[in-house]
């Protein structure tokens, strides 16, 4: 007989708590470390290094560093407010593409009707009409008829995918089957750099919508109900909230920031639009938004964390010769150990009061 | 005399927490007999069974099998003693027919084969007379009919010891004499029963002996044919305790809330309130008592606009504007929109009432963060009155940014009163509102209560201690069964007045 | 009619993977856990048939393999390497109660990450020109027929002409019905799926029977990836080439209401909707359509999904349970 039984924690105090968390991430990079070791056969101190020369080396790489921060982070904020409602939106990768492709199309057709900056505007409208029209499908079935939320939104994806795919095939640049930069002598429709850093305006726009987000979850109305539907629908219709109601508001909230990294990427990034313009951060995000517990601010940290792992280990891989998904795996390495530390900050291994006898 | 008993406790203690759910309780079943195990609520009888049936482990004490000390560690464990246990709250896979719940677990069967399990279940449900399709899904089934699969599951596996925890509570009248001819065959059998219950002509009726649990301690047993039913209720609420709750005479009443022939049916098509009538007056506490599941929380929550309800009015008279209104199907906010200031603290306490993982401050801003045009919620307010309520109802926490869920019960109940208080309501509604509290905080409630009373206020207190409702409420309307069995005045009834209307049961049909 | 032919056969060839791959993710959603990983574990069971065998035909040179253990030695390392998959799900999912979304993506990003890094890895070492690894000899073995199928017309074609594995897959589904419908362990199955709580009081160990059924789960869905490396690709592994044919799987589940009988036909439908822009053409539509068409099979499961949920059917609707994890104590 085992001789030991889980009990439920009554609580941690939160040090503690961020303890284990820091600690759980520490392991999982010794374990990275012990990975990259094997493959690689370098010192871990020398992996490291490589890995934060990966991320921070150069001013091009900090840059890079910073804009896959702040995308990652605007699917994140996207798929926070959803989340915190529990409703599982793993659709924000269909949501995105459906504002990019928005972006892409405005930009390729009605590019030269207006000046730039009123195009951005119409583009940013486009994208984030388009994205919450994505989300609030699955909602409106959710809300009415119960219907599974997370193989919903996941269908949804790969609906968007093929809408995207048939757009490219349909407006393909030549025979390339891609779409390849669009006005590239023009520019319109481009976010313009600041300063020369073709990224910084990103950069910004996502700050300035981590900030939006903070507060309105926080301090608005609406987030306070978004908070009490996700931690308890009797108490929401004890107090008179409309929960339907809430539902469908919030899954449009969500699916207009997932048009604005739509309109991000293809806008301020890419220039163009393909299948791979989300490039898997509608999934990701989901991850950086629960490590982060559904704090706007605390993602900023999830989700440098994931990208600095993901540049970092870029690096080690292309030194090293290895395949550039190493940094899946390290990813995948790091994520499973600050999931499974959870556990032990809600519950309690206690041994066995009573001693088993033998009968 | 020197018959060994079927299950025997020695000094059984079973605690959560810091609640003692269970005390040194000693307790013996016979073979051949039916036992009731009386209480009220939350006197540990539910507890206490579920670790004879291996739910929970207790802290201390002995369990005899035949004599031989056992070691319950499992449901399965159970099984292999001949213990079975049919929850109040059925333990069934919805989607699953009869049999297939029936045959769930079993391992030592030999081949799968359901035809054959259907037509064992067919012979055990003829031998005790019940009537039970085996292919009949789940969800497809009566309350009674899953009580019936229930048992038969416990008999399936050879159980020799039955328990059943309020088998009755969910029964028509009709249905409860079914069960007890059921019953009676299976003790005829050679089987032991043990009955959980609170209903005092159950008790009377069916058991052999009584065994009396009164908040965790063993009273005492005895033979139901040397006692009575005034006797029993003295053993289960004990001695009339004189509580020093100040009662006020009420003075300027007037009717503010007319409730009027309400009827009301849940989700299995039970009827739960039935007919339901009375008046709530300005400037004196209303109790409501009952045993549980009664109808008293879709009473409260009709009125709150939380159920829906196939008649019936609710009239709220406005002191204010001397309008009427009536509240029926209206939702929480229409109410609040048409000036009714009305304030509800309901049984569910974290899991209604407030929300667990917010601090103080935010539950203080559940009822109040919509007023202003502004889209931002203000918590100055609110934080502001969760420091008044820590400081005026003495609430311990380390500060107002503290979950709620963190407080101990006590102060969790302090701090949802206090806020339902807190917008001067003209009625307030609370149920349970001392369920596990200490002496202390029950004190505080009471007196805060009656504060509220004296301001006019009309109070609607469900309670389950009768010797609370009588010494604190100025009327009392008594639930069974969804039915008002009688409105008394609290001054001048009993406990075994009140205790035998909630026990009252409309014989439609009569007796067989 | 010998292209309705050729579409059938390829149909069911594209169907076999997504077969597996609902099958496995059947059984585990049955025992109450959405696993989001089926993508990642089909990566892995393909990257890791195709280790197992290019490290053997490495060894003993592609002209000597020995059929037997061509075929024995990738299916066990496929089969391991999912295995191993399925226990960390397990692992984080029922031990330590982790969010099964949450853990479930990340499996994938990590499966499909270990698959593409140890296909590129080997693509290295193997000193190819192509970015792709060439096991033909493996496929070979793999892709042996029966010997009568070609004599036998239309009807062999369209029904013997496959592989060993075709047949395993459907197989396997059938053995997943009969137990989840008619076997005392399918019972027990299906009740920890919809009431882990009952199943508890019933004796069940609930924690035993969602680390076998979501392993076992694991080892079928990894095998739809060796499948489609060592038959459907003739043994050709190029980084990225299974797509994204693992979500098609966990779809079909939903598509064949949780039975593993409907996923047999609801497999191979979905393999004819995945290549049908191959077969047909719309007048007035050039080869854009074909996208549209891809996107039939995602459509079909959305309408499933909707229609199920509006009718409340009882048996139509997923497990209960899905998704939630279990702690007796919890009250």
């Amino acid at each position: 007989m085992l001789g030991f039984h889980i009990v439920k924690r009554k609580n941690m105090e939160w040090w503690k708590a961020w303890l284990v968390r820091i600690g759980s991430i520490l392991l999982g990079a010794l374990v990275c470390a012990a990975v990259t070791v094997f493959l690689t056969g370098k010192d871990p101190v020398n992996v490291f290094t490589t890995m934060v020369d990966g991320a921070f080396g150069t001013e091009r790489r900090i840059w890079s560093l910073l804009q896959g921060i702040a995308m990652l982070l605007c699917v994140s904020l996207a798929v926070t407010p959803a989340f915190k409602m529990r409703f599982w939106n793993i659709g924000a990768e269909g949501q995105a593409l459906m504002g990019g492709l928005a972006s892409a199309a405005c930009m390729m057709f009605i590019g030269d009707r207006f000046p730039n900056w009123l195009m951005l505007i119409v583009m940013a409208v486009t994208s984030m009409l388009a994205g919450a029209i994505w989300a609030v499908i699955p909602a409106i079935f959710k809300a009415r008829w119960n219907t599974n939320e997370t193989l919903f939104t996941l269908m949804m994806n790969y609906i968007a995918i093929q809408f995207v795919s048939y757009f490219i095939c349909v407006y393909a640049t030549g025979g390339s089957g891609k779409i390849d930069v669009i006005n590239p002598v023009t520019h319109t429709g481009w976010l313009p750099a600041i300063g020369g850093k073709s990224y910084l305006l990103n950069i910004i726009i996502v700050l300035i919508l981590t900030v939006i987000m903070y507060i309105y979850l926080k301090y608005s109305k609406q987030g306070y109900e978004i908070a009490v539907v996700g931690e308890s629908e009797n108490t929401a219709k004890y107090i008179g909230i409309n929960v339907p109601k809430v539902i469908i508001r919030t899954m449009i909230i969500s699916g207009l920031l997932c048009g604005i990294a739509g309109f991000l990427l293809v806008s301020g990034a890419d220039h163009t639009i393909s299948r791979d313009t989300i490039a898997g951060r509608g999934f990701t995000a989901i991850m950086v938004s629960w490590l982060a517990k559904f704090n706007p601010v605390v993602m900023i940290l999830t989700s440098f964390l994931l990208v600095f792992f993901e540049k970092g280990s870029i690096e080690v891989s292309q030194l090293c010769g290895l395949n550039a998904s190493f940094s899946d795996i390290i990813t995948g390495i790091i994520i499973f150990f600050i999931i499974g530390s959870e556990f032990f900050i809600n519950y309690q291994i206690k041994k066995n009061e009573k001693e088993v006898k033998a009968s | 005399m020197a018959e060994v008993p079927a299950i025997e406790l020695k000094n059984i203690t079973k605690t959560f927490g810091e609640t003692i759910a269970n005390k040194d309780i000693c307790l013996e079943v016979r073979r051949g007999e039916i036992l009731s195990i009386l209480g009220e609520n939350g006197s540990g009888k539910t507890t206490l069974m579920n670790m004879i049936s291996g739910i929970y482990y207790p802290d201390h004490g002995q369990i005899f099998i035949d004599g031989k000390e056992v070691e319950i560690k499992s449901p399965k464990d159970a099984y292999d003693y001949k213990i079975g246990m049919i929850h109040q709250h059925f333990k069934l896979v919805d989607i699953f027919t009869a049999t297939e719940n029936i045959v769930l677990g079993l391992e030592d069967e030999g081949r799968y084969n359901l035809k054959k399990s259907a037509a064992k279940v067919k012979e055990i449900a003829d031998l005790y007379g019940f009537v039970l399709d085996p292919n009949k899904k789940i969800y497809d089934m009566s309350v009674s009919e899953k009580q019936t699969v229930e048992i038969i599951k416990v008999l399936y596996r050879g159980a020799d010891i039955l328990i059943l925890d309020e088998p009755t509570a969910v029964l028509t009248p009709q249905e409860t004499q079914r069960l007890f001819a059921v019953l009676r065959r299976m003790k005829e059998d050679g089987k032991s029963i043990i009955i959980i219950t609170h209903k005092l002509n159950e008790v009377m009726e069916i058991s052999d002996r009584v065994s009396v649990l009164r908040k965790g301690e063993y009273i005492g047993t005895v033979s139901t044919s040397e006692t009575d039913e005034s006797a029993l209720t003295e053993m289960m609420v004990g001695k009339k305790i004189e509580l020093n709750i100040d009662r006020s005479e009420p003075h300027d009443t007037a009717d503010r809330l007319i409730v009027a022939g309400l009827n009301c049916t849940n989700r299995e098509n039970v009827k739960v309130l039935d007919n339901v009538s009375f008046t709530a007056k300005s400037g004196e506490i209303l109790g409501i008592a009952g045993i549980a599941g009664s109808g008293q929380r879709e009473l409260l929550e009709a009125i709150a606009g939380l159920q829906r309800l196939d008649g019936g009015s609710i009239i709220y008279n406005n002191p204010k504007t001397e309008m009427q209104e009536d509240l029926r199907n209206k939702t929480p906010i229409q109410i609040r929109e048409l000036g009714v200031r009305l304030s509800f603290v309901p049984e569910d306490r974290l899991g209604m009432g407030l929300v667990g993982n917010m601090d103080l401050t935010d539950n203080m801003m559940l009822r109040s963060y919509r007023k202003g045009k502004s889209a931002f919620v203000e918590r100055g307010k609110p934080k502001a009155l969760a420091e008044q309520i820590v400081e005026e109802l003495e609430v311990v926490t380390p500060s107002v940014s503290t979950p709620v869920r963190k407080l101990s019960g006590g102060n969790v109940q302090k701090v949802l009163v206090g806020r339902e208080i807190a917008s001067s309501p003209t009625v307030l509604m609370a149920a349970y509102p001392v369920r596990g509290l200490d002496i202390n905080s029950s004190y505080l409630i009471y007196n805060l209560l009656n504060q509220q009373k004296e301001k006019g206020v009309a109070v609607i207190f469900v309670g389950e201690d009768l010797d609370v409702l009588i010494a604190l409420c100025d009327r009392i309307v008594v639930l069974s069964s969804g039915k008002v069995t009688g409105i008394v005045d609290a001054r001048k009834t009993t406990k075994e007045e009140v205790g035998l209307l909630m026990t009252k049961t409309f014989e439609e049909g009569g007796k067989d | 009619m010998t292209m309705l032919v050729q579409f059938i056969q390829r149909a069911v060839m594209q169907g076999v993977p997504l077969l597996f791959g609902s099958t496995g993710e059947i059984l585990t959603e049955k025992s109450g856990h959405l696993n989001l990983g089926i993508p990642g574990i089909m990566y892995v069971g393909a990257i890791s048939g195709v280790i197992g065998s290019f490290f053997y035909e490495e060894k003993v040179g592609a002209a000597n393999i020995n059929p037997f253990l061509a075929v024995i030695i990738p299916l066990l390392t496929s089969m391991l390497g999912s295995l191993i998959m399925g226990l960390i799900y397990c692992f984080l999912t029922v031990s330590l109660r982790a969010n099964q979304n949450v853990t479930g993506l990340a499996l994938t990003t990590f499966g499909v990450g270990f698959g593409n890094f140890f296909g590129g890895s080997l693509i290295k070492i193997s000193g190819s020109s192509m970015p792709a690894i060439t096991l033909s000899a493996t496929s070979k073995c793999f892709k042996t027929t029966l010997p009568f199928a070609n004599s036998l017309g239309v009807i062999g074609k369209l029904l013997f002409s496959y592989s060993f594995l075709a047949y395993v897959a459907i197989v396997v589904a059938l053995i997943a019905g009969y137990i989840l419908n008619h076997t005392r362990t399918g019972l027990h199955l299906r009740a920890v799926g919809e009431n882990p709580a009952t199943a508890d009081a019933a004796g069940i160990n609930v924690n035993r029977y969602k680390y076998v059924t979501t392993c076992i789960g694991s080892v079928i869905a990894g095998l739809g990836g060796l499948y489609y490396v060592m038959d459907y690709a003739s043994g050709i592994w190029s980084n990225g080439g299974f797509g994204d044919r693992g979500w098609l799987a966990v779809a079909i589940v939903i598509f064949a209401i949780w039975r593993p009988n409907i996923a047999i036909l609801a497999s191979i439908l979905f393999g004819g909707l995945f290549i049908i822009y191959n077969y047909v053409s719309i007048p007035g539509m050039g080869i854009e359509a074909q996208e549209l068409f891809k996107m039939l099979p995602y459509l079909v499961t959305l309408i499933v999904l909707i229609i199920t949920s509006m009718r409340e059917k009882r048996e139509s609707q997923p497990p209960q349970s899905l998704g939630l994890s279990y702690f007796r104590e919890d009250r």
